[in-house]
């Protein structure tokens, strides 16, 4: 496993992105922060900047004016890098798949690492549904995160869902 | 006088997109405001209309996190008025629990955020710990930490168990020391009344003109507040107090909402000690063809849904209106004038949903991006400890 | 003043212009009026008798367009909406942003999700709708249709 990747597991930097929430799902993530849940204690911190995230957190079901964000988003993000879908909205647009504003679901838009479902998924969830990701990239030995094979990708995506439920 | 503007921060990614509050500034003072929303724009009139009646609860519920509960209660009273009809005692005390713990959930959020915009992030940490008390409370009468779905046409869906009381009732005393500190905090810091009194003042013509609504209106002296001058559930029965401040600036806001908190708790405190016995649904089945409008008191002002019915099982017609929708624009009223450090709290004390406060940037007159919402934040943060220093307090 | 005097009032100001009066429970009155005395009746409920405009909601059926203001009289416990209806083929009317500032926003909002434009508004821009939505496409009309072909409804199972 390369030096860059190993390095991200100990201590990755999220970076928290709503597409058109209700902010349930924001709020969620970020009472993670809060002394109660204490992600820090994992090495999770939320990143100023996208610039300094590893990890780009996903919530909301993406509307128009939003789409061009996130592909915007997802090109600055420095790879090696791992994008987690939190809450209904953001799997499969949930409630919204006949709203007008919101035309596709963003798995269509960047690729997705990790799906956490939940209206909203409790902040227990979200944690293990972050370490959940840590342990599968690192027993799959990914060499670098852009070149991850489809094989790797797909089981943590199977074996999140799945486990979660 | 010519300035040299030095970026802070390396610039954001999303510097192009348009954002949701554009300010244009001279030196350090604020000159305009343009405001956008629609990010969030999801279609929920036009969604609702696809659904049917007990289907458009969920979608309705989901409008916004924080206040959850206020649009699905704004709806059912408005299928309520189309018959009219009045539900069971029992179920009234119920919904009046629900909502009430939801506005202290949410005032207790809003006043972690305010603490975190101003510098004071132990205020962030505690408030926010004290609202986990409040969500283990919902948590245990309702099932869910967030979205209730405790509402329905007729009643509420589900009943509360005599065991569960006692457990609460110990629970939501529990939190009654530390808000008192942290009002205390508030009140006797010298900082942060330098910091917040005089700061983005709406004033009472202001607000009628803007039609403002809830604590950003009854901080200017607009007394008005549904609860007393429409009651609906039971709160005519239960003995609480309006507040009403006279002047209109951020620690009004702040202050308001802190002593709405403990109104909540005594409302909370008097429904589950004297819950009526009795059944919590009507059973009604078909709404008639009509027109019934509902009006609730949400944490953030009047939450307002009107409901056309054209006697099949779907709604003809839904209209939402979020309290948001018109206190967002006495924005542009109370930054005018003020200068850039003050920008976010100034937004943070209007108390719009938490997304709209992570979409602001500052242009200067030659259309350059100077600073974005992460840079307001900190030079919010940098003023108080200049402010600290000044006043030699540690 | 107390409820039915208030009603009484209004009605007897602007008795030609008042089709309709339906009441339809002591808290919940429903007046329709004519197009043209929007503004006169609108300005004598807010400034005169003091209710706060709560919101103006817009509605097609399918054989003209109707649009309601609430107003809401706090001291009284009471809420009159003014319903104004508008043919198919003229959707005008005027704005009550010269009577008050809380009219803006709704009426933006009425113009991109129905068509009906107010004349004398001073900005009737998109509100919520994004900017590459296409012109005279308007979602909460009955006859909207879906008009972008690269959006997926299904739920892909």
């Amino acid at each position: 496993m390369g030096i860059k990747t190993r390095a991200l597991l100990k201590s990755p930097w999220i970076f928290h992105m709503s597409t058109g929430s209700c902010n349930n799902c924001d709020i969620e993530v970020l009472d993670c922060l809060t002394p109660r849940f204490d992600i820090e204690r994992f090495g999770m911190l939320l990143a100023g900047s996208i610039k300094h995230a590893d990890v780009l957190v996903v919530t909301g079901a993406a509307t128009r004016q939003c789409i061009p964000k996130i592909k915007r988003v997802y090109e600055q993000m420095p790879k090696p890098c791992f994008v987690v879908a939190i809450g209904e909205c953001a799997l499969s647009r949930g409630l919204y798949i006949q709203s007008y504003n919101c035309p596709t679901p963003i798995d269509k838009i960047i690729p997705v690492d990790v799906y956490i479902p939940g209206c909203p998924p409790k902040p227990e969830a979200i944690i293990a549904g972050i370490l959940k990701l840590i342990n599968k990239v690192s027993d799959h030995r990914v060499t670098d995160g852009s070149e991850a094979s489809p094989a790797a990708r797909n089981e943590v995506r199977t074996r999140g869902i799945m486990e979660l439920r | 006088m010519a300035k040299t503007i030095i970026p802070i921060g390396p610039y954001h990614p999303l510097q192009e997109e348009p954002e949701f509050f554009t300010l244009t500034v001279e030196g350090e003072i604020v000159t305009g405001v343009e405001v956008a929303v629609g990010y969030n724009h999801r279609g929920v009139e036009k969604l609702s209309e696809m659904k049917t009646f007990d289907q458009s609860t969920f979608v309705i519920e989901r409008i916004c996190g924080i206040c959850s509960t206020s649009h699905p209660f704004a709806y059912t009273q408005a299928i309520e008025d189309i018959y009219p009809i009045e539900v069971t005692p029992r179920a009234k005390y119920i919904r009046m629990i629900i909502a009430e713990g939801e506005r202290i959930h949410s005032h207790l959020l809003w006043l972690g955020l305010a603490g975190h915009f101003l510098g004071y992030n132990t205020v962030f940490m505690w408030a926010w710990k004290l609202r986990e008390e409040i969500l283990d409370v919902m948590e245990i009468l309702s099932g869910n930490r967030n979205n209730y779905a405790m509402f329905k046409a007729g009643g509420v869906r589900r009943d509360f168990h005599p065991d569960e009381i006692p457990v609460v009732l110990k629970k939501i005393h529990s939190i009654i020391p530390t808000l008192q500190m942290l009002k205390k905090a508030v009140t006797d810091d010298p900082v942060l009344h330098a910091r917040t009194k005089g700061v983005g003042v709406l004033s009472y013509e202001e607000a009628i003109d803007f039609c403002a609504l809830g604590p950003t209106a009854r901080a200017s002296g607009v007394a008005h507040d549904v609860r007393k001058d429409s009651p609906y559930a039971a709160y005519d029965h239960v003995p609480w107090d309006m507040i009403v401040l006279k002047n209109g600036d951020v620690y009004d806001k702040l202050a308001l909402r802190i002593l709405e908190t403990f109104e909540s708790i005594k409302i909370v405190q008097y429904c589950l000690e004297h819950l009526p016995q009795g059944p919590i649904d009507l059973g009604l089945k078909d709404v008639p063809a009509g027109e019934g409008i509902g009006h609730i008191e949400a944490p953030r002002g009047e939450c307002f849904h009107y409901v056309l019915s054209d006697g099949t099982n779907r709604p003809a017609r839904h209209k939402v209106r979020a309290p948001t929708f018109m206190n967002l624009p006495t924005y542009k009223a109370t930054i005018v004038g003020e200068t850039i450090s003050d920008a976010t709290i100034i937004l943070a004390a209007i108390d719009p949903c938490y997304c709209c406060t992570d979409r602001m940037a500052v242009f200067d007159t030659k259309g350059r991006k100077m600073y974005d919402s992460e840079d307001l934040i900190r030079l919010s943060q940098e003023k108080t400890e200049k402010i600290r220093n000044k006043m030699g307090v540690k | 003043m107390n409820r039915q005097e208030t009603l009484n009032n209004i009605r007897e100001k602007f008795k030609g212009d008042i089709k309709n009066f339906l009441e339809r429970s002591p808290k919940r009155v429903y007046i329709e009026i004519d197009a043209n005395a929007l503004i006169p009746i609108a300005t004598y409920i807010f400034k005169d008798l003091g209710a706060r405009f709560n919101i103006a909601s817009g509605l097609d059926t399918r054989q003209h367009f109707e649009i309601l203001y609430h107003f809401t009289f706090e001291a009284l416990d009471m809420i009159v909406s003014l319903r104004v209806i508008l043919p198919r083929d003229k959707l005008e009317i005027a704005s009550l942003t010269c009577v008050f500032e809380g009219a803006n926003w709704i009426e933006r909002e009425i113009n991109e999700m129905l068509g009906i434009k107010f004349t004398g508004h001073p900005d009737l821009r998109r509100l919520l709708l994004p900017e590459d939505w296409p012109e005279g496409v308007y979602p909460l009309r009955r006859d909207y249709k879906e008009w972008d072909p690269n959006a997926i409804r299904d739920r892909g199972v």
